[in-house]
């Protein structure tokens, strides 16, 4: 509903017949193209409303769907109309991508609204102890929400996920390195298995740590360190790939360069094409801990969960955040909801943060992948396409 | 000095037996038609052209009597002795304008005394200190095509090459930045041998001692030297007619 309420608020004075041909002309410029479009979102609701009315359907999904569609075939119509059909099916075109981009975005914007409206007041109603505090005190679930908290889980994560980044992003350059520069079969070889594990799923992930290190440790093999293998499992593919895309952007002619000066390759790799990929690999890295940290699946049988304060990862069991969360919704407590929302806005905050560190990167001065494109484009002299105007 | 050198390019066969000396302290230019094998032949010469999978060349390449692909010469002792600007100004992004004229040293694991006195003569004699002087910590990226490619030559100048290779420099750039590298070619070739590629007849005959020209004779043919010897000879009276025809303009 959001677009065609959103079109039909701006519309201003509108003559009600816009349907059918009307005097327009004392209209012009941008102020008949909203016209154009809030009358016939207004046409479209109203047959719709008037549809559903006689009818007694009540689908809010039908609704939506009917009005879009109705909205559509009255606004070509006009635009045939008014404009001819060059200028309408550009019209047409423009009205039609922005609706189905809005119509997308929509889900998205309403979870992070959701976990917003849900999880704030938790947390803020219950600063700072919502923050510090373990589980233990609400360990059955019903003692009361100002006992509970998310301590324990974020210094889980934070611990899980600083080792698996201490283990996996040293590597994944690493890694990264070699694929870039190794022109043997069997690189391509990893490099397809890499591939094909950035799609692992990651309870698999998880069931492979538990396999080869949780078992045979006995009751005393789930621990943060587990956690965080199965992790590593997740996080290396990632940012492998994502840095050797970043170490593969650097232009071919800043290579030659470096070696024409009389550099040794491990030289112009370590003091040129590393430096110059620096903002992308920063990026790829935060975005690989980004993901590792939301994952729940691989933590669930490695890591463990615990309603303590677990200072030690490699030894007993140990909280995180996704794992708080997964585990007060299905403790069926009275407070289960809201410690859940409460943990899910710590942790989409923290994920949130983490992604806008890495854009800030991303953009930063000196070799961004961004700079780098721009170089490039100045020396093709590449020429601006002009921009298709908006209907306007 | 060169002598019998060939290129392919997989089964394309792009240079046939050049032979050409580019006197020490003397400027040497190239010119000759787009595709006739200019590029490989400058490549060849400080082996660059080797980093091309599928290239292969024959023939000899000497350095004041050393055979470059000799086991005299390690590839990167070669490339260090034989500096290079490539047509597209290519300095490091990742680096302050300072830094970019250090980089070779660095690179090349050389250590110096007094790095801010080597900057300043370094870009000078690129004819870049009065523009840089005050943005040294700038990042190279940051200078206009012209001062970018001045850049490019003092990098390539601080590390005290015998040679310096320049393919097509001034082809991206206005005339303004042009005339400054010419000058700049003309102060440097009292102690650096260079050895240019160009379109441009007039700079062929501004900045060269000698000159040499590349033709190729047909679809597929690989290029071979015309005429090679004093630009002054060669541009005023050519004994080739082909050489006449190319320098004034009736030639593809
Ligand atoms: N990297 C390459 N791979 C394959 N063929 C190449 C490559 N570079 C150049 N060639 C071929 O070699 C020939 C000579 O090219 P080049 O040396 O660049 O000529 P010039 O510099 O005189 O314009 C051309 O026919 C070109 O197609
Ligand atoms: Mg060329």
């Amino acid at each position: 509903m959001l677009p065609v309420a959103e079109r039909h608020d701006s519309s201003g004075p509108l003559p009600s017949d816009v349907g059918v041909k009307s005097p327009m002309k004392v209209l012009n410029g941008r102020w008949k193209s909203v016209a154009e479009l809030g009358g016939s979102a207004l046409a479209s609701i109203s047959t719709t409303a008037i549809l559903f009315a006689v009818t007694g359907w009540d689908s809010t999904f039908a609704i939506f769907v009917l009005s879009l569609m109705l909205f559509l075939m009255i606004y070509s119509v006009v635009c045939f109309v008014e404009h001819g059909a060059l200028e309408a099916k550009s019209k047409i075109a423009t009205v039609a991508i922005w609706l189905l981009a809005l119509a997308g975005a929509t889900p998205l914007v309403a979870i992070i609204f959701y976990v917003i409206a849900n999880g704030l007041p938790v947390v803020a109603g219950h600063f700072p102890h919502f923050l510090t505090n373990s589980m233990v005190q609400a360990a059955d679930g019903t003692a009361p929400i100002s006992k509970a908290g998310v301590g324990a889980a974020i210094l889980g994560t934070f611990e899980q996920v600083g080792l698996t980044a201490l283990l996996a992003i040293p590597l994944s350059v690493v890694c990264a390195i070699f694929f870039v520069e190794s022109k043997s079969r069997y690189a391509n070889i990893i490099r397809m298995v890499v591939d094909a594990m950035t799609g692992t799923p990651s309870i698999v992930a998880g069931l492979f740590i538990y396999e080869i290190w949780v078992l045979p440790r006995g009751t005393s093999g789930k621990m943060g360190l587990a956690g965080s293998l199965a992790l590593f499992v997740i996080m290396l593919p990632i940012v492998t790939r994502t840095t050797e895309e970043m170490i593969s952007i650097v232009p071919g002619s800043i290579k030659e360069a470096a070696l024409a000066l009389g550099a040794p390759k491990w030289k112009v790799m370590l003091l040129v094409i590393l430096p110059t990929a620096k903002a992308g690999i920063v990026t790829a890295a935060i975005l690989g801990i980004a993901r590792s940290v939301g994952e729940t699946a691989p933590v669930l049988f490695t890591a463990g969960g615990s309603n303590f304060y677990n200072l030690n990862p490699f030894h007993g069991v140990q909280d995180d955040l996704p794992l708080r969360m997964y585990q007060a919704i299905f403790s069926h407590g009275s407070n289960a909801d809201a410690e859940a929302w409460g943990t899910g806005f710590v942790l989409m905050s923290l994920v949130l943060a983490l992604f806008v560190i890495a854009r800030f990167v991303g953009a930063g001065k000196q070799g961004s992948p961004r700079k780098i494109r721009m170089l490039i484009a100045r020396t093709r002299k590449s020429k601006e396409t002009a921009n298709v105007a908006p209907a306007s | 000095m060169a002598r019998d050198v060939s290129a392919w390019f997989g089964s394309n066969y792009v240079l046939e037996k050049i032979s050409l000396v580019m006197e020490p302290g003397k400027v040497t230019a190239l010119i000759g038609p787009s595709g006739c094998g200019k590029s490989t032949f400058l490549r060849i010469l400080n082996r660059m052209h080797e980093l091309i999978p599928s290239a292969k060349m024959a023939g000899a390449v000497e350095l004041d009597g050393i055979d470059v692909y000799g086991p005299l010469l390690k590839v990167t002792e070669t490339r260090l002795r034989i500096g290079m600007v490539f047509q597209r100004p290519n300095p490091f992004p990742s680096m302050t304008i300072a830094q970019n004229v250090l980089s070779g040293l660095k690179l090349a694991g050389i250590k110096v005394q007094n790095k801010d006195e080597l900057v300043m003569h370094c870009l000078e004699r690129a004819g870049l200190w009065k523009e840089a002087r005050n943005r040294l910590n700038d990042s190279g990226a940051a200078l206009s095509g012209g001062q970018q490619q001045r850049l490019c030559i003092a990098r390539a100048l601080a590390v005290r090459p015998n040679v310096l290779l320049m393919d097509e420099p001034c082809s991206a750039l206005d005339p303004i930045s042009t005339r400054v590298i010419e000058e700049t070619i003309s102060e440097i070739s009292r102690e650096v041998t260079v050895v240019i590629v160009t379109h441009n007849m007039q700079q062929a005959q501004r900045v060269s001692d000698n000159c040499a020209l590349f033709l190729v004779d047909g679809e597929g043919q690989p290029g071979h030297i015309v005429e090679a010897g004093p630009s002054q000879l060669v541009f005023s009276s050519p004994k080739d007619p082909r050489t006449a025809d190319y320098v004034e303009g009736r030639f593809g």
